[in-house]
């Protein structure tokens, strides 16, 4: 539809506001199980082949898969942000590049405007390219130094083949007043620009193509707060202006809530809870989103009482764990069906298996060991006899045996080991779809 | 209260380079007291880390410590006379390099960085690195100091640490890395240890595992602690007192709660206004106007003048060095504005105020290095 637009309308003062964006359009942007593995053989990931698996266990993987992203699906509807966040290494620049068509995906589709890009040929989906633009974390090395502000602004228009000389020059010293510059800078070079300046002349030259829709990969990460904030504020007023759709991604969970109308969630690779922005903050329900939102620090030092903190290392993506990739870490592991115990004994269980699988133990004796994780709460029946067999090996110094004892018997029947989960949820704030990868889910569907 | 374990007088550190004399610290007084976390707040460029390495003797080239006092437990590691000439220069009693090396540096006060990749050799083991710092700061054999590597990678939450000894630092993440520097720092039992962004680079889950791990080791060892961070999320969860630096300068001294609660400097004030916050959505974020002039050609006046928000016309003229401004029943609570009249004794309100353009607009100031005039 851009086509049909007038590509002098530099500023696109008429019509494309926000209000286009009603609720019920058909989504902008659709993926649909979008899958990337990258083959694991380039010599600079080769410390994961000495790396440790979920449970400890020494991975010796070289020419292996790195699941760097599963199964995504979800829509950006037009007009809205789209908040992307989770740890380092979780799969969200390679979800953008892959959604992007930067790099090519190993499965699933992507819809822009209807069209799937995958089916496009090579012009159409250049010709898509230009309403699908990307800005990069790191202003600096994002920007040739050699170039000046106003031919890097110019740039992908002359890739397009949009305006003449004359126009673009015009059109670049517009943007660059819009992204609040001195239209003046245009003959500088970017080293002449603070970090949060640069970061503008990247919104000036991915906004120069008139794009519908602007993938913001970490755009103010490298910022100081103060200037973060200048730019996460043109970043809005711009969204107002030109009708823009955002993906924007980032670590950080409270640039995410200021920015975003809506938040996906992602722990290695997947996509396991995604929300509208107040729901996702006041009503999360995924254990690793309450544990990431517990984890971050407030700046008040009359909430910091409050701060959690979530055990255990992100596992690698090479061979993540089954079921739920969070299991090895999650607080709420639930307790395998065949053992009836109380919340109290699976709990005690839960920490005393962590403890055996994660660190081995210098083994004390049995009773100490019993006195620290199970008090009063020791479980008879069935649970009670594999802990029995558990504490044997662990006498014999035998801890691997145990560790693998008690991961068989607690862990690996448990449904977060043996299923995926993926479930809706009743939404508390507001009428939006509320997504959670997590079986604790299931218990309250049945509950419904 | 006891005397502070380290006091810094009017420090002054400043790079003579090419381009001129860099004022990176610039006459900055702070002071750390027993068991305490003392916490050093700012923007990119501030000072901090310069203010860090001036502490431990450890400033490079083209750099030089050219004034002030630093002294710890009495003893000064920096200090400064007057010759004859109207020049300064070390006093004799100023400690010696070596005396520094083998008496302050690992064993009293000890240093993280915010890379630790700059403090492990890649080639050598961990374990092998760490028993040798240990051997060597605490003069025991080598059998002993593998038993406290052992040990103190334990404390710092490094799991089965026997194992762990013999792998290289990139088998580490990031956050073991910084634990094991933080095992490091605390194996010689110093009195004080200077953690520069520690966390910064690292996952907020992992942060948050590094920060209690050193809120109970602080607790345990009775270490003190000064924490260099930009980070006021970090500062309100760990800090004790903090300090917040503008521009090579101090712009306001307070105890946590005082700092964010009864913040008496526009700078901090500014700078909480401009977060986003996790626990709360907030509609529209106040940003300050303009960048952080660069250290080589300060603005005369305040330094935060340019872009102060009350900003008035003698704020161009008078550099308000931070003074206790606190009520006669409060702990000090020193700030560096002109805004205390009591206090700085210059006619700030009847002064007419300077308009800073608060949008971010034109507005924003260019980099000094923009000034090349190559249009
Ligand atoms: N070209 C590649 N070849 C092999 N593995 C890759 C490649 N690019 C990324 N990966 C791996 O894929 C996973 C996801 O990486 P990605 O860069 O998408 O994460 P991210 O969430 O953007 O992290 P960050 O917050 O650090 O930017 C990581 O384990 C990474 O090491
Ligand atoms: N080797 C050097 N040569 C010249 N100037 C330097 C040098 N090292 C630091 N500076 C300058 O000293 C000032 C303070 O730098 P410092 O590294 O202490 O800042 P900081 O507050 O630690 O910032 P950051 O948050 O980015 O680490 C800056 O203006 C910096 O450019
Ligand atoms: S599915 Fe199980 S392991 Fe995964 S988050 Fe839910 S409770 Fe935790
Ligand atoms: S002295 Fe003036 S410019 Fe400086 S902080 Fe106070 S009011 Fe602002
Ligand atoms: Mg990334
Ligand atoms: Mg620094």
């Amino acid at each position: 539809m851009s086509d049909t637009r007038d590509p002098g309308d530099a500023t696109g003062q008429a019509g494309r506001t926000a209000a286009g964006a009603s609720a019920g359009d058909d989504p902008l942007l659709r993926v649909e199980g979008l899958t990337k593995l990258f083959k694991n053989d380039s010599g600079f990931l080769s410390w994961l082949t000495v790396d440790r698996d979920a449970d400890g266990v020494p991975v010796t993987a070289d020419r292996e898969w790195v699941r760097a992203v599963e199964d995504v699906s979800f829509e950006i509807r037009r007009g809205e942000t789209l908040g992307l966040v989770g740890e380092s290494g979780c799969g969200k620049s390679t979800l953008a590049r892959t959604l992007l068509r930067l790099i090519d995906p190993t499965e699933g589709d992507v819809y822009f405007e209807g069209d799937n890009l995958a089916e496009l040929s090579g012009e159409a989906l250049r010709r898509k390219r230009k309403d699908m633009q990307i800005i990069f974390q790191d202003p600096q090395s994002s920007l040739d130094p050699r170039m000046k502000v106003g031919p890097i602004v110019e740039e992908p228009m002359r890739a397009h083949d949009m305006l003449d000389d004359e126009g673009r020059e015009e059109r670049a010293r517009e943007l660059l007043s819009r992204v609040g510059l001195d239209p003046q800078h245009y003959n500088r070079h970017p080293h002449a620009f603070s970090g949060g300046q640069r970061q503008r002349i990247n919104l000036a030259r991915a906004l120069s193509v008139n794009p519908d829709f602007v993938v913001c990969d970490e755009p103010t990460s490298a910022l100081d707060a103060s200037i973060q904030a200048q730019v996460l504020n043109t970043m809005r007023r711009l969204q107002e202006e030109f009708g823009l759709t955002y993906l924007f991604i980032s670590h950080d969970l409270s640039v995410i809530r200021h920015i975003s109308d809506r938040v996906a969630v992602m722990y290695l690779g997947e996509v396991v809870e995604l929300a509208d922005k107040e729901e996702l903050y006041e009503n999360p329900q995924h254990p690793y989103t309450q544990a990431l939102l517990d984890s971050i620090p407030v700046p008040d030092p009359r909430e910091s009482e409050t701060r959690g903190v979530l055990e255990g290392d992100v596992p690698s993506p090479i061979e993540p764990p089954s079921g739920c990739r969070f299991r090895t870490r999650c607080p709420e592991l639930i307790a395998p069906a065949e053992y009836d115990l109380t919340d109290a004994e699976w709990a005690a269980v839960r920490a005393f298996t962590r403890r055996v699988v994660r660190h081995g133990f210098e083994m004390t004796t049995q009773a100490d060991l019993e006195a620290e994780f199970f008090g009063d709460t020791r479980p008879g029946g069935p649970a009670g006899e594999a802990l029995d067999r558990a504490f044997v090996l662990l006498e014999r110094k035998e801890p691997d045996a145990a560790a693998d004892h008690l991961r068989d018997s607690f862990i690996e029947p448990s449904i977060c080991a043996r299923e995926q989960p993926s479930y809706e949820v009743d939404p508390e704030y507001g009428d939006g779809r509320h997504f959670c990868a997590c079986h604790l889910q299931r218990d309250e569907e049945l509950t419904h | 209260m006891t005397d502070p374990i380290l006091e810094v007088r009017d420090l002054q550190t400043h790079f003579f380079t090419a381009d001129g004399v860099v004022r990176a610290v610039d006459g900055v007084s702070f002071e750390v007291y027993e068991e305490e976390i003392v916490g050093i707040v700012g923007e990119s460029g501030a000072g901090k880390s310069v203010a860090a390495a001036s502490i431990m003797r450890l400033v490079e080239d083209p750099g030089e410590v050219v004034g002030g006092e630093v002294s710890f437990k009495g003893e000064p590691i920096v200090e400064f006379e007057e010759t004859e000439a109207g020049t300064r220069r070390p006093t004799d009693a100023m400690l010696s390099n070596r005396e520094m090396r083998e008496r302050i540096r690992g064993r009293e006060i000890a240093i993280i960085f915010q890379d630790p990749m700059e403090s492990l050799n890649p080639v050598f083991t961990v374990g092998g690195q760490l028993r040798e710092f240990i051997e060597i700061n605490r003069d025991v054999g080598e059998s002993e100091a593998r038993e406290i590597a052992v040990e103190m990678l334990r404390e710092v939450g490094i799991p089965e640490p026997r194992e762990r000894l013999d792998d290289y630092p990139h088998q580490f993440s990031g956050g073991m890395r910084q634990r094991v520097l933080i095992a490091m720092a605390l194996s010689c039992e110093p009195s004080l240890i200077i953690a520069d962004e520690p966390t910064t680079a690292l996952d907020v889950t992992v942060e948050g595992q590094i920060l209690e791990q050193v809120a109970d080791l602080q607790e345990k060892y009775g270490t003190s602690f000064i924490w260099v961070t930009h980070d006021l999320g970090v500062v309100a969860e760990i800090c004790d007192r903090v300090n917040v630096m503008y521009l090579g300068q101090m712009a306001e001294q307070a105890a946590v709660d005082a700092l964010f609660h009864d913040t008496r400097h526009p700078y901090t004030d500014a700078l909480l206004d401009s977060l986003p916050r996790p626990d709360r959505t907030v509609e529209e974020l106040r940003p300050i106007a303009g960048v952080m002039p660069e250290a080589i050609n300060p603005p005369s006046g305040c330094r935060f003048h340019t872009r102060c928000p009350d900003a008035r016309e003698v704020c161009r003229q008078v550099n308000p060095d931070a003074r206790d401004v606190s009520e006669s029943d409060e702990r000090p609570h020193r700030a560096a504005c002109l805004k205390h009249e009591d206090v700085f004794h210059e006619d700030y309100w009847s002064s007419p105020p300077i308009d800073n353009e608060t949008d971010s607009g034109f507005a924003v100031g260019r980099t000094d290095a923009g000034g090349s005039g190559d249009e």
